[in-house]
Order: C-alpha cells, then sequence, then structure tokens
C-alpha cells in the first residue's frame, strides 16, 4: 500500500468516528446522550477567540493546563528513567540484587496508583509533589521491569564472547548489558510515558488546582462540557507527541536495529 | 568464489600476528565432566585424552549430546571439569583446584554467532584489542581494516552492522575477530551448522585460508564427518555420552585443500574408514534417545 492511501485511510477513520459522534448525539433519540457535545459545538468553543466557558485556543489558561500536566509527566518520567532504569539494570547484572528487590517490586506493582493517592498526600508537603509521586510510580515499574526483562534477555554468547576476548565486568555492563537492553529498555520508556499521563490525570483528578486531569473533572462540575472533550483531545494529542518522541530518540540511539538489507551479501 | 586468500603474512607494522606454529600445544588428559554431581550425576565426559600438537586442526566429530561442546567449553573456560587436566604449552590450562577462565589466547567462535549486533564490523573485529587496552583505539583500528582488507576485501563493510549481512559473512567477520587477538587456539562450535551446502562450501574455502596463512591451532567441533576430514589434520570420533575418545584419525589429504580434495580416491578411504564409528555412535545415541523418550 502506498502512503496516500495510507494517508486518505487514516482521515477516513476519523471521519468516520467523528461521523459515528454526532449521529450518536444529534439523531439517536437517546436522551441521555443529548446532554454530550457534538463535534461541531467542541471545535467551535476550541477555536473560539472568545469562548463560552473561558478555555481555548486562543486563552492563556489553555496552555497554562496544559503546561502544568506536562511538567508533571515529564518531572515523573525523568525520575522514572533516572532511578528505573539503573536498579532494572543492578537486578538483572547481579543476582543478589535482584532476590533483594523482586518480590517486593512484585507486591507493590499491582497496586494501582489511585490506592497510593491518599498515602502520598499524607507524606508530602502539598498535592503538587503527591500527584508527581503517584505519576512516578506507574512509570517507575514499567521501566524497571521492561530493562530488567532486557537484560535477561540479552543472548548468553555474548556474554561468553566478550570474556573471551577479554573483557572485565565493568566492560560487559558498557558493552553488553546496557547496549543490549536498550531496545527493552525505550519499550519500558514508551509503556512507562503511556502509564504516566495515565496515572497524572488521576491524580489530577483528586489533587490539583491545574492541569489536564484537574481541568476534565472541574469542567464535569460546572456543567462545561465541551471543554470536557477540548481537554480530552488535548490530552490525546499531548500523550502521543510524548511517546513519538521516545520512540525518535530510542531509533537514533539504536541505528542497528534499522533494517536495512541488501549490503554485503556472501 | 571470491579469491580471498590471504597472499601475504601480516606485515603491517603493530601487526603481529605470527604465522609460526610453535604455539598452541593442547593436552586434555584424562578429563571427566559430571555435571550436578549431587544430584542427577549426569557424566559428559569420562576420560578423555587427547595431545594436540601446536598448529594442528583438529575436528571432533560426534552425535549430538555426546560431550564435544562441553570439551570445548572446558577448554574455553566457560565450564569447570570434574576430572583430570588441560595442559596448554606445558602450562596448566584447567585443573581441579584451579578453574579455568576465559581468555584471548582461546578465542570462541559461537555456533549461532555472537557478533554484536550493536557494534559495526569493524568495531566488532578490533573489541578485543580496544577492551583490554592493548594499543590505541586508532591504532586497532588500522590493524582491523588491515586484516579486514586482506580478508578477501572486506574492509568494503567495515562500517555496516552485523544484522545486514547474511551468515556466512558474519562468520568470516566473527573469525577475524577472534584471529586478531592471535589466540594461540582458535574454538569453533560448529560454527557452519545452519548453512546451506552452497555457503558452507564457501566457508570451508574461506576457513582454509585464514588456517594457511596463519597456522593457529584450530579445534572444530562437528557433526559433519564430510566437513571434518576436508578441513582437518586430525579427526576425532567421540562416543555417545558419557564422551570419550573411539578413533582418532590422521588425515593426511594434501594441503591446500579445494573442491576436488572431497571426491579424491584417498578422500574415500579415508571416510570409509570414520564412517563405521561415527554410524555405530549414532546409532547408540539414536536408540538411547528413543528409550529416554519412551
Amino acid at each position: 500500500m502506498n502512503e496516500g492511501k495510507k494517508l486518505l485511510n487514516m482521515w477516513a477513520g476519523y471521519l468516520l468516528t467523528v461521523t459515528a459522534w454526532y449521529v450518536c448525539v444529534k439523531w439517536l433519540p437517546i436522551p441521555s446522550f443529548q446532554r454530550l457535545p457534538d463535534p461541531v459545538t467542541v471545535v467551535v468553543e476550541w477555536f473560539n477567540p472568545d469562548p463560552d466557558y473561558g478555555l481555548s485556543l486562543f486563552t492563556r489558561d489553555y496552555y497554562l493546563h496544559i503546561w502544568y500536566s506536562t511538567y508533571r509527566a515529564t518531572t515523573s518520567f525523568l525520575l522514572a528513567v533516572v532511578l528505573g532504569v539503573p536498579l532494572g539494570i543492578l537486578m538483572g547484572w547481579r543476582a543478589k540484587a535482584n532476590e533483594y528487590a523482586s518480590a517486593l517490586l512484585g507486591i507493590l506493582r499491582p497496586i494501582p496508583p489511585l490506592a497510593w493517592v491518599p498515602v502520598a498526600i499524607l507524606i508530602f508537603p502539598g498535592n503538587e509533589p503527591a500527584v508527581i509521586f503517584v505519576t512516578f510510580l506507574v512509570a517507575f515499574f514499567a521501566t524497571t521491569m521492561n530493562t530488567l526483562l532486557g537484560v535477561r534477555s540479552i543472548d548468553k554468547d555474548f556474554f561468553r564472547a566478550a570474556q573471551c576476548l577479554g573483557a572485565e565486568p565493568k566492560d560487559i555492563l558498557k558493552d553488553i548489558i546496557i547496549p543490549g537492553a536498550l531496545p527493552s529498555i525505550f519499550t519500558g520508556l514508551q509503556i512507562a510515558m503511556g502509564a504516566a499521563w495515565f496515572s497524572l490525570v488521576a491524580g489530577e483528578m483528586i489533587a490539583a488546582q491545574y492541569g489536564l486531569g484537574f481541568m476534565i473533572l472541574e469542567s464535569y462540575n460546572l456543567v462545561q462540557y465541551p471543554t470536557i472533550v477540548i481537554m480530552m483531545i488535548t490530552l490525546g494529542i499531548v500523550g502521543y507527541l510524548s511517546s513519538a518522541l521516545i520512540r525518535v530518540a530510542g531509533n537514533r540511539m539504536m541505528r542497528w536495529r534499522a533494517q536495512a538489507i541488501g549490503i554485503g551479501a556472501a | 568464489m571470491q579469491n580471498g586468500s590471504p597472499e601475504s603474512p601480516p606485515s603491517t607494522p603493530g601487526v603481529q600476528l605470527s604465522a609460526d606454529s610453535t604455539m598452541g600445544h593442547l593436552e586434555v588428559r584424562g578429563v571427566g565432566k559430571i555435571y550436578d554431581p549431587e544430584g542427577a550425576r549426569v557424566e559428559a565426559l569420562k576420560k578423555c585424552s587427547l595431545d594436540i600438537p601446536a598448529g594442528d586442526f583438529i575436528a571432533i566429530v560426534g552425535p549430538s549430546g555426546c560431550g564435544k561442546s562441553t570439551l570445548l567449553n572446558i577448554l574455553a573456560g566457560f565450564d569447570n571439569l570434574t576430572d583430570g587436566d588441560v595442559l596448554m604449552d606445558g602450562e596448566p590450562l584447567a585443573t581441579l583446584d584451579d578453574p579455568p577462565k576465559p581468555g584471548s589466547d582461546r578465542v570462541v567462535v559461537f555456533q549461532n554467532g555472537a557478533l554484536f549486533p550493536w557494534k559495526t564490523v569493524l568495531q566488532n573485529v578490533v573489541y578485543g584489542l580496544v577492551v583490554k587496552k592493548q594499543m590505541p583505539e586508532s591504532e586497532a583500528n588500522d590493524m582491523g581494516m588491515d586484516l579486514l582488507a586482506r580478508t578477501g576485501g572486506l574492509d568494503r563493510i567495515a562500517q555496516v552492522f552485523p544484522g545486514q549481512l547474511s551468515s556466512g559473512m558474519q562468520r568470516r567477520v566473527e573469525i577475524l575477530r577472534a584471529l586478531i587477538n592471535n589466540p594461540r587456539i582458535l574454538l569453533l562450535d560448529e560454527p557452519f551448522r545452519a548453512m546451506d551446502t552452497v555457503s558452507k562450501t564457501n566457508m570451508h574455502q574461506h576457513l582454509l585460508d585464514i588456517y594457511d596463512t596463519y597456522h593457529k591451532t584450530v579445534f572444530f567441533i562437528t557433526h559433519d564427518l564430510d566437513e571434518a576430514i576436508f578441513l582437518a589434520d586430525t579427526v576425532v570420533v567421540m562416543t555417545t555420552r558419557p564422551g570419550t575418545i573411539k578413533l582418532r584419525l590422521n588425515i593426511d589429504l594434501p594441503r591446500p585443500r579445494n573442491r576436488h580434495t572431497i571426491t579424491s580416491q584417498q578422500f574415500m578411504e579415508l571416510k570409509q574408514h570414520a564412517v563405521s564409528a561415527v554410524h555405530e555412535e549414532a546409532k547408540k545415541a539414536f536408540e538411547r534417545g528413543e528409550r529416554e523418550l519412551a
């Protein structure tokens, strides 16, 4: 399939969804659906220089909410990378570290992020660090587990080959374990980023004065339904962009994985 | 086929790949290996003795699971032994008290290939020199390029990642990665196993070119008798588990060998001699396999 056709299908998919949305809200005789804003209302509000409910592309507050959420997600994500990648590598590299950590992680990991919110609010001074902590936790588990998985999946022969060639343990860490685990680490980072947004919104709904998650709940309370949808779409776009950024960074760091063919067949 | 034979022994400054055959004498003396001695007690090797002269090309043939890889792992330093000892050039390499360690004097080329996919061909080839800080990296790179160039012009793929190469090409690079360390012994663990016949034939020629140039001791594991006779000075047939030496066959086919060697009368006679021993052991292994499954 050529590029043009792919693009066409993509837009067809969007169009179909929006049409279905419009039909559900405007034409179907379902009372509960009729409270929802239709696509036209949402778009008009979004692009309105003087929005009915106070938020649009032309208002400062709209960007303030985006900024707060992005700042929180990025901080949590970076913390998760800085702590989770080394921990995962350590666990994969040293059996003892794994024995210490894996049972604990096994129990902590299934606890949903929202369940941490009360504890987080108790521990941290103020809501801001509490929200970041809850967001960080999910991203941290995803990063650690995928890094560990990455180290475990490295072919044993690579370790043996490096030893044969005279590599010391520190060389093996630098030349085998880190590059070998990198593909899995980046998969983990993408999952972590997704999970970060996921729990961030939940955290913001409970404990925040700004942010996309906060605004979604707030708009619901204030019966500003078009704003809810605007914020949801904005979340989707920002989340997608952050994942794409990680993907690009990963591809740059792992040029060897670009599957070029056709050179040097014997 | 490429005319890839390295014409002259190395002479570049910094290159000290010796082509003499005074190093790499291996003495395997009564080596035994029992896995899990406390529990299941799987006896992989029993009283294995072999004398491999320096510069000899030795091929070990035997059915799957006969312990030939175990022997290689002991020589490489990946595994300890539970009986006997191994000497290299008169010095203890592996004893009961002193488990062997891997080292760049005995480099392994692996069955499924173990080039680092995240390093280019050149980075792979010079890895041993760089990691041991034997010389500045630029000097190592020059040496790597030189060796690649002299081996059928492989310098043209120096900047390519291994994933972009055919398995035969990968194996050639892996052999060079071992060779550049000037090892006393090259340990080849069924390196051409997964290849089609044509690639295999090409690889045999490439390996013989390298052997004829550098005269390293080569310890080559295979289950393919034709391959063993075609390549080696000595073919050793191992018994099925516990592995012992069943037959040692001196291959006096003249070198350099080529595709006509394999159809010569002499080749046929040698094969005749070895084939019954191999067949007997393969049959035993097969029957035992059936018993174990039943």
